[in-house]
């Protein structure tokens, strides 16, 4: 069996992605990226192959993509996350317009042609307020496994205002509200709305064409899909595949290119996103 | 002034030298002047009144360059962190910063050192201006004259048909009789209007040629890039405006822009993209950051820098030497709204601009450290993009302080963005077939 793969170096997590020639996924792993970023990519690239039962041999193609793509060292080529969440969001949802991806260090929204393709894309400025890194910070401010923040926060009956999404003062934020005697579900909500309006005013810079694709580490966080919903006023797309949406696109981009390799001379076209 | 003969092949890339060698020779003047113990005379890019102050041979001192050589030259930080200690704010214009500890350590700068003023003029174009120049007063007890240029009401400036332009005219030039008197009661020395004369007709031949300047880079291949050389001319332009060795400079560029142009030979071998840059450059990676681009074959072919920090160069407008004060007042008051509009109207501006240099993308660079420019980008861009369908590409960082300078977030939109550019070609180049073969 002939695959391509995308290998996706997130700031937090590293995705691998397996795909074969009709663009069904057929591997994926998933690791922390750590300090170690050439491990990282290697790791997840081999328990993807393991996950799909295939030998490196079977892999015609590599794109890397996320913060650390030009570390890959098998890696062919790289394309950015941002192509790369467009790509893969259009592919899963073909009519996906607008795609919000919320990872660890920044959230991004694209405006998508119907190709997959950029329009437009904008992101957080440098700092990670209204990130997964937030979320992250006030659950352990309040001693809650990432997984369980979603479900905590949906129990919420009278959600608390959070002013700040700053990373650095999330923890203060939330001693606060526990000091005023608030119910952890309560802080939970505020928090996932407070994130959900930044986020919001992000799409609205690039526009808000339906339908919307939600991707990202973050999609997997059932709060955060709720408020961002509640928010925009329609549903998202989401799908469990989501948190692998950059890998699954740079897989994509590595199938076009060996599709255009094989192609007749005279119509191969260079594979350019 | 004798022109310096060259060949032809010598031509391409002489205004960078030459125009190197002029800023090193000025700072060497007013290193001179430090040494000297003369004083001089403190302005701003924004309505510099050069040509004035020139008559009376004060040596003048741009703090804003001062400032942003201490970027180029990699040394802001130390700058930035003396007047920090000194007690002023990170959130505050890195420009006044840094001039705050040129201050404080005798004129100690990167090219040379920088005489005391004795006198400041400023005008109200940026806000930060009149406080900076209290900041002056207060350390070296001198004169300030802030000449009150009054905003157009219609919006955007129609020039001289604005609304209560005549009374407005007025009342800069009776503004002008007052610093004339102030440079007199201050030099010692009687206002001689033929020399004024003289300094307004040599900016006109600059302005005239940096015009040119302007519209050359239309042209494909761009002769020249719009950030990195256009920053090397406005250096020029502000430094020597009003003297013959930045007319004949111009001049020269223009002969050199045009040697380029009628062989094809662009500012980047390779010029895939044509962009135009709004805002500030990024001063602490000035290199760098425009490689990220031209690495891609992204060509700066024009800015909105080139316009309001031109001193209103960029505006069609030469004086009227037979009342040469009064002209020297419309040119102040016509630059100064026209720098206004490029930095508060720069889409309108801009709309323009994208058929005449046949941009394929904007991008717009907002800085922390100076939020007059930065204030309505994003507006601006949305405004822009409604009326337009050009690409633009939105990155934030610093034109002084590398603390706020992250590459590798930046490479990343940068990448992104001609990735989108290349999407945006493929689908026009598809949809273009699809039409052929109908």
């Amino acid at each position: 069996m002939s695959a391509t793969a995308g290998v996706d170096v997130g700031s937090t997590q590293t995705k691998a992605v397996l795909v074969d020639e009709d663009g069904n996924i057929v591997g994926r792993a998933l690791g922390m990226t750590g300090a170690d970023v050439v491990r990282a990519a290697e790791h997840a690239f081999a328990a993807a192959l393991d996950d799909a039962g295939l030998s490196e041999t079977d892999v015609e193609y590599v794109v890397g993509t996320g913060y650390g793509r030009y570390r890959i060292s098998f890696g062919h080529t790289q394309i950015t996350e941002i192509s790369c969440h467009a790509r893969g969001a259009v592919h899963m949802f073909p009519d996906t317009r607008t795609v919000v991806d919320m990872g660890g260090q920044d959230t991004k929204a694209i405006r998508v042609a119907a190709d997959g393709s950029i329009v437009d894309f904008c992101m957080n400025d440098k700092c990670a307020a209204g990130t997964g890194r937030f979320l992250g910070a006030a659950a352990m401010a309040l001693d809650i496994a990432l997984d369980e923040l979603g479900p905590t926060a949906r129990r919420s009956t009278k959600p608390v205002r959070i002013s700040t999404t700053c990373t650095v003062f999330a923890e203060s934020e939330v001693l606060s509200w526990l000091g005023k005697g608030k119910r952890i579900e309560d802080i939970l909500w505020g928090v996932h709305t407070s994130i959900a309006t930044r986020t919001v005013g992000l799409m609205r810079r690039v526009g808000l064409d339906p339908a919307i694709t939600f991707s990202g580490g973050v999609s997997r966080n059932e709060a955060m899909v709720a408020a961002l919903e509640e928010r925009l006023g329609t549903t998202l797309n989401v799908s469990e595949e989501s948190h692998f949406m950059g890998a699954l696109g740079a897989a994509l981009f590595a199938r076009d290119h060996v599709r255009a390799s094989r192609a007749p001379r005279s119509h191969v076209e260079e594979v350019r996103v | 002034m004798e022109r310096q003969s060259e060949g032809l092949e010598e031509l391409v890339g002489r205004a960078s030298r030459r125009g190197g060698e002029l800023v090193r020779a000025w700072y060497a003047d007013l290193t001179q002047a430090a040494e000297d113990g003369r004083g001089a005379a403190y302005v701003f890019v924004m309505g510099s009144l050069n040509e004035l102050l020139l008559t009376f041979d004060l040596p003048v001192v741009f703090p804003e360059v001062n400032s942003l050589q201490t970027a180029v030259r990699r040394v802001a930080h130390e700058y930035l962190e003396r007047a920090e200690d000194y007690g002023y704010s990170p959130d505050i214009c890195g420009y006044v910063k840094a001039d705050v500890a040129v201050q404080l350590d005798r004129g100690k700068h990167p090219m040379g050192r920088i005489p005391k003023p004795s006198i400041a003029v400023l005008t109200n174009a940026c806000n930060t201006y009149i406080k900076w120049a209290e900041i002056w007063e207060r350390l070296h007890h001198i004169p300030v004259v802030t000449v009150d240029v009054p905003g157009t009401r219609e919006g955007v400036t129609k020039g001289r048909a604005d609304a209560g332009f005549a009374e407005d005219l007025r009342y800069v030039t009776a503004q002008l009789h007052e610093l004339i008197a102030t440079c007199e009661a201050l030099t010692g020395k009687r206002f001689d209007v033929d020399r004024l004369r003289q300094t307004l007709s040599y900016a006109d031949r600059m302005g005239r040629a940096y015009r040119r300047a302007l519209e050359l880079n239309r042209r494909t291949p761009a002769p020249f890039n719009a950030l990195t050389d256009g920053t090397v001319y406005l250096g020029v332009a502000n430094a020597l405006r009003g003297t013959e060795a930045g007319a004949v400079y111009f001049e020269e560029l223009v002969e050199e822009l045009e040697h380029k142009t009628t062989y094809g030979i662009g500012a980047l071998g390779d010029e895939s993209y044509r962009l135009a840059f709004v805002g500030v450059p990024c001063y602490p990676i000035f290199r760098r950051f425009t490689e990220m681009f031209s690495e891609q074959g992204g060509a700066y072919v024009g800015s909105s820098y080139l316009w309001f920090a031109s001193g209103g160069l960029n505006r069609d407008f030469e004086h009227d030497l037979s009342r040469p004060i009064e002209s020297l007042a419309e040119g102040l008051l016509l630059g100064v709204r026209d720098a206004m509009d490029s930095m508060f109207h720069h889409d309108r501006l801009l709309e323009s601009m994208i058929d005449l240099y046949q941009l394929d993308g904007i991008v717009y660079h907002p800085i922390k450290s100076c939020r007059t420019v930065s204030t309505g980008l994003a507006d601006g861009r949305r405004a822009l993009s409604e009326r337009r369908d050009v690409p633009s590409l939105f990155v934030e960082s610093d034109m002084m302080d590398r603390r706020v300078v992250s590459e590798a977030q930046m490479k990343n939109r940068i990448d992104a963005f001609f990735e989108g550019l290349a999407a945006r070609r493929k689908r026009r180049g598809a949809s273009m077939a699809e039409e052929v073969a109908r």
